[in-house]
């Protein structure tokens, strides 16, 4: 460097001591770049992943037989309640947080999130709750009252394990009220100049919409679980029947919460269907406002349904009515979504990797679970199958294929992005395959064993469902099983996979104009608008970026807002410095 | 010779009703319909499942063959076709959901009306003749008042009638069920949300409305057994006996924790919540012998809380009726000599437990 440069260098305002992430060590840290955050999180959620999956895999061994054979009724309750909890609030809710904290500032152009501190403390909860719940196995008082923890249940069961369940939860739902607020902000103030709402891509529309819904509904389970805590703990009779208390309220507050969690684990990924569909279709979303409307549709319808799951416990009998007639009105925006992605496909140029593999199986699976919820808020038949399998394969539709199929589509989507390699797609398609089989192996069988009379949250059955419930176990391992091509190609690839450049998939969103992995601060002043996010076949789209061009580097148009060569994937901070003053003086 | 597409729609759309129609009619996904409830419930079950295989077979459908037929060809580098919307089109696939579940909706009150749903006998019930007060139980029923007095002490007094309260009282006239339930120890709940208090139910269906069921049966929900009393004739079994053809009343609540009463021949569940009384009515039409699950977490061995409901001829059911009668003399003078309340839970169950199948151990364990 010159002298000159040096000087430069001096008077500008690089945050060397700041975030990003330079070293796997960086990793570690409580960094505040949205992207090492974003990273963060879905690293910690997959590790519960797997941890509730073992859970899962322990719950289903019992289940092998009818008899109780393979653990305690005692020890079978917590592994339920674990798993339940840990995939709820270590895995669906952080992936989708993850996801956001990654994409958002990518996708609207800004260089971080509005808070960036508060980004890294609300990510570092996550870890402190999750080992909190997973040290209640440890000290051999893990939390068994379901992870609904009714009361009076909850009450007479072990104080230990249900003050931990508790706490933790307690403290994840903290961690997503600070994520909720910043996604807000970040979208509302933070979208570079020019890009109005509705050139926002659909993910951003569903994080707004998923924001929004966390914001008014956590903090009610807040408040129903402290109040649970004094019941528990200090012997206040809130909930306590024994003290003229009623365990209903308690439901109500829960449902009231956790009805809309099933909108916050889903819209995320919905989001993320939306931009995967369209490009490996090679066309436009179809009906990009019904999309980005029925989100909010769905946020707000979201939040007066939770009644449905009460219909036998007590609630009169017009309001049961009232709350079945909400959610049945739920399947309509759900229903213009599904549509509104089939037409994006039909007549397309339809890539068959992975990521857009996984899409599919998203549609294809949600669209079973969907259907079962209709079924499920026709009151008559809810009273019927109420708190039996059928629930917990309705459940396992909409969160395994809904959710979980869609994080993996996420997943390979944007690996390309997060760390510059491709995935390896031969191995994608064993993993897809492998987790399509299992899926409907272990859950399509489980609504038949609802209806005919086997009741969820049970370590013994009836053995006239033995049948039925061993190709559930067999269906559960071969589960177990898929994601170790997962596992093994993502870390692979990550260290050897092949080059991706910055835009293997010829993309139109803005994630897609910066380096592979993105440089800190993501980019260079404002990126400017040349297309919409999804101008697919369009002319003007095809001015902006060389979209024919099988190997695109994405350097000429108005879109080159590159700061890096595409073949250095990590900026060292000397580059970094160097781009910044060279940058600084043109 | 090229089919026109519209010929092509045409036949789809006719083998695909007629997939829905058979499949909704024969998926055998339902256990035999026990009550005259149950045949409407599977009724509704049915059309739905008419209507949700078609929307299964469209979607599923466009979805694998948009995969086959517009897959992207090697070296084909081309964007497809740039639609991005079609306004009649999303009107079109707006309204069928809405329209459909507007259906199913209509469908669902119609049935749950039939069912008794909207019963309104259910909670304005004529308050208890004061002379029953004077039963045995009846003072079970005085000291839960006096509980209740103590706890509502702090809230605005109010003179509406706590239904609760009464309907526990009115199921405490009966020493069996006096016997077996701990209301001195849960206060009844005042108001629940909504109307009323004593728990939603399914009640009469609307062409008995007002009518007493014929027969009445008081259910308590404890971990982890079911405890049947008859006021009739004040018997207390393990099991639950009913004749076919009469419309019975279950009333129930719990003593611990949040049970649930589920026979799935009959399709009716209702929570046995503590502190409130919840009641459904059914009308067996079937002879033979069901299960009884306990359908909400109610602890460790909520799997074995299972029973037997065995629905007889009424000449069958008037000889086992009998058979109790006798058996029960002694226990029932036994527990009522013996305050309940002064027994453990498996001290006071041990007579019951051998006729419930359960082992008396398990009951040990889970009453330490
Ligand atoms: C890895 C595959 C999975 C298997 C084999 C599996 C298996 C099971 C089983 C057998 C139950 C019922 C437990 C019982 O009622 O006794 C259950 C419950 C549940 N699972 Fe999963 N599960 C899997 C993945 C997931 C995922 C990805 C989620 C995401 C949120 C999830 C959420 C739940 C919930 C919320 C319950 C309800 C628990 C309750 O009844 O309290 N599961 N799971
Ligand atoms: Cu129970
Ligand atoms: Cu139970």
């Amino acid at each position: 460097m010159t002298q000159a440069q040096i000087q430069e260098t001096a008077n500008f305002p690089v945050r060397i001591d700041e975030p990003g992430a330079r070293k796997w060590r960086d990793y570690f840290t409580f960094n505040t770049d949205h992207k090492v955050i974003g990273i963060q999180y879905l690293v910690t959620s997959f590790i519960f992943y797997c941890i509730g999956g073992v859970l899962a895999d322990l719950v289903r061994t019992e289940l092998r037989t009818p008899e109780v054979d393979f653990v305690s009724p005692e020890v079978y309750n917590s592994l339920f309640t674990l798993h339940a909890t840990i995939m709820i609030f270590l895995w669906i809710v952080p992936a989708g947080a993850g996801f956001a904290n990654y994409l958002i500032p990518l996708m609207i152009g800004a260089k971080d999130m509005a808070f960036p501190r508060l980004n890294a403390v609300a990510f570092w909860m996550i870890p402190v709750g999750g080992l909190l719940l997973v040290a209640s196995l440890a000290v051999g008082d893990a939390p068994d009252a379901g992870w609904t923890s009714y009361p009076p249940l909850s009450l007479v069961t072990g104080q230990v394990g249900e003050g931990i369940w508790i706490m933790s939860v307690l403290l994840l739902g903290t961690s997503s009220i600070l994520g909720a607020i910043n996604f807000l902000v970040t979208l509302i103030k933070m979208r570079t100049p020019g890009m109005g709402v509705h050139q926002m891509p659909l993910f951003c529309w569903a994080m707004f919409a998923t924001s929004a819904l966390v914001l008014m509904s956590t903090p009610v389970l807040a408040a129903g679980l402290i109040l649970l805590a004094f019941d528990l703990l200090a012997g206040t009779t809130f909930f306590n029947p024994t003290g003229g208390g009623d365990p209903v309220v308690y439901q109500h507050m829960f449902w009231f919460y956790s009805h809309p969690a099933v909108y916050i684990m889903i819209l995320p990924f919905f989001g993320a269907i939306s931009e995967i569909i369209p490009i490996h279709s090679r066309k436009p979303i179809f009906g990009y406002k019904a999309i980005a409307y029925s989100s909010l549709a769905i946020s707000f319808l979201g939040l007066i349904v939770w009644a449905h799951h009460m219909f036998t416990s007590g609630i009169p009998g017009w309001l049961r009515m009232f709350f079945m007639i909400t959610t049945m009105i739920i399947a309509v925006p759900t229903g213009i979504k599904i549509f509104s992605w089939l037409a994006t496909m039909w007549g397309g140029k339809i890539q068959l990797n992975s990521a857009m593999l996984f899409a599919i199986g998203f549609v294809g699976t949600f669209v079973i679970g969907g259907i079962s919820g209709v079924m499920l808020a026709a009151v008559p038949f809810d009273i019927h199958v109420h708190d039996t399998y059928f629930v917990v394969a309705h459940l396992h539709y909409v969160l395994f294929g809904g959710s979980v199929l869609g994080i993996f589509a996420a997943i390979y989507h944007w690996f390309p992005k997060m760390t510059g390699r491709m995935f390896n797609e031969f191995w994608g398609k064993v993993h897809f395959a492998l987790t399509i089989v299992g899926l409907n192996m272990t859950f399509l069988p489980m609504h038949k064993l609802g209806m005919m009379g086997m009741n969820r949250r049970v370590a013994q059955y009836d053995p006239k469902f033995t049948l039925l419930n061993e190709i559930c176990t067999y269906g559960a391992y071969i589960l177990a099983v898929s994601t170790f091509p997962f596992i093994i190609n993502a870390i692979w690839s990550w260290m050897y996979g092949e080059k991706a450049g910055n835009n293997p998939w010829r993309a139109l969103t803005l994630e897609w104009m910066t380096t592979s992995p993105p440089a800190i601060e993501n980019f260079d002043g404002f990126p400017v608008l040349a297309t919409g996010p999804y101008d697919y076949g369009l002319e003007r789209a095809n001015e902006g970026v060389p979209l024919s061009d099988p190997n695109p580097l994405l350097s000429a148009g108005p879109n080159s807002v590159l700061r890096a060569d595409p073949d250095e994937p990590y900026p060292t901070i000397e580059s970094d410095l160097e781009q910044r003053v060279s940058g600084n003086k043109d | 010779m090229k089919i026109p597409s519209s010929i092509w729609t045409l036949l789809i759309g006719i083998v695909l009703t007629l997939a829905s129609l058979w499949y909704g009619q024969n998926h055998g996904l339902l256990p035999t319909a026990a009550s005259d409830e149950a045949v409407l419930v599977d009724g509704l079950f049915n059309s739905m499942m008419t209507v949700s295989v078609g929307i299964f077979l469209i979607v599923e459908g466009v979805l694998i063959y948009s995969v086959f037929k517009y897959r992207r060809r090697a070296g084909d580098n081309e964007d497809g076709p740039p639609v991005e919307g079609n306004v009649p089109l999303e009107i079109l696939w707006t309204a069928i959901p809405a329209i459909i579940v507007i259906g199913i909706s209509v469908y669902s009150f119609d049935v749950y009306n039939e069912i008794g749903g909207f019963d309104p006998h259910a909670v304005h019930e004529a308050p208890i003749n004061q002379s029953s007060m004077n039963m045995p139980g009846a003072a079970f029923a005085q000291r839960a008042g006096t509980a209740l007095a103590a706890t509502l002490t702090d809230t605005p007094p109010s003179t509406a009638p706590n239904l609760n309260q009464e309907k526990s009282d009115e199921a405490m006239q009966d020493p069996a069920t006096a016997a077996v339930r701990n209301a001195d120890q849960i206060p009844q709940l005042r108001n629940a949300p909504g109307v009323g208090s004593v728990a939603p139910t399914l009640g009469s269906s609307p062409d008995k409305a007002g009518q007493p069921a014929s027969l009445a049966v008081n259910v308590t929900g404890l971990q982890y057994a079911w405890i049947f009393t008859y006021p009739e004739t004040g018997i207390t079994t393990g099991e639950l006996h009913v004749p076919i053809g009469r419309e019975v009343q279950i009333n129930m609540t719990a003593n611990d924790v949040i049970h649930a009463f589920w026979v799935p021949e009959f399709r009716l569940k209702q929570d046995a919540i503590p502190g409130r009384q919840s009641e459904i009515r059914f009308t067996p039409n079937k002879v033979g012998d069901y299960a009884l699950i306990c359908a909400e977490l109610c602890g460790p061995y909520h799997g074995a809380m299972r029973s037997q409901v065995v629905v007889e001829s009424q000449e069958n059911f008037d000889k086992w009726m009998q058979k109790q009668l006798v058996a029960s003399h002694e226990t029932l003078n036994q527990a009522v000599a013996v305050n309940p309340a002064n027994l453990t839970p498996d001290e006071f169950l041990a007579p019951y437990t051998k006729e419930m199948g359960i082992q008396p151990e398990i009951l040990h364990q889970v009453h330490k």
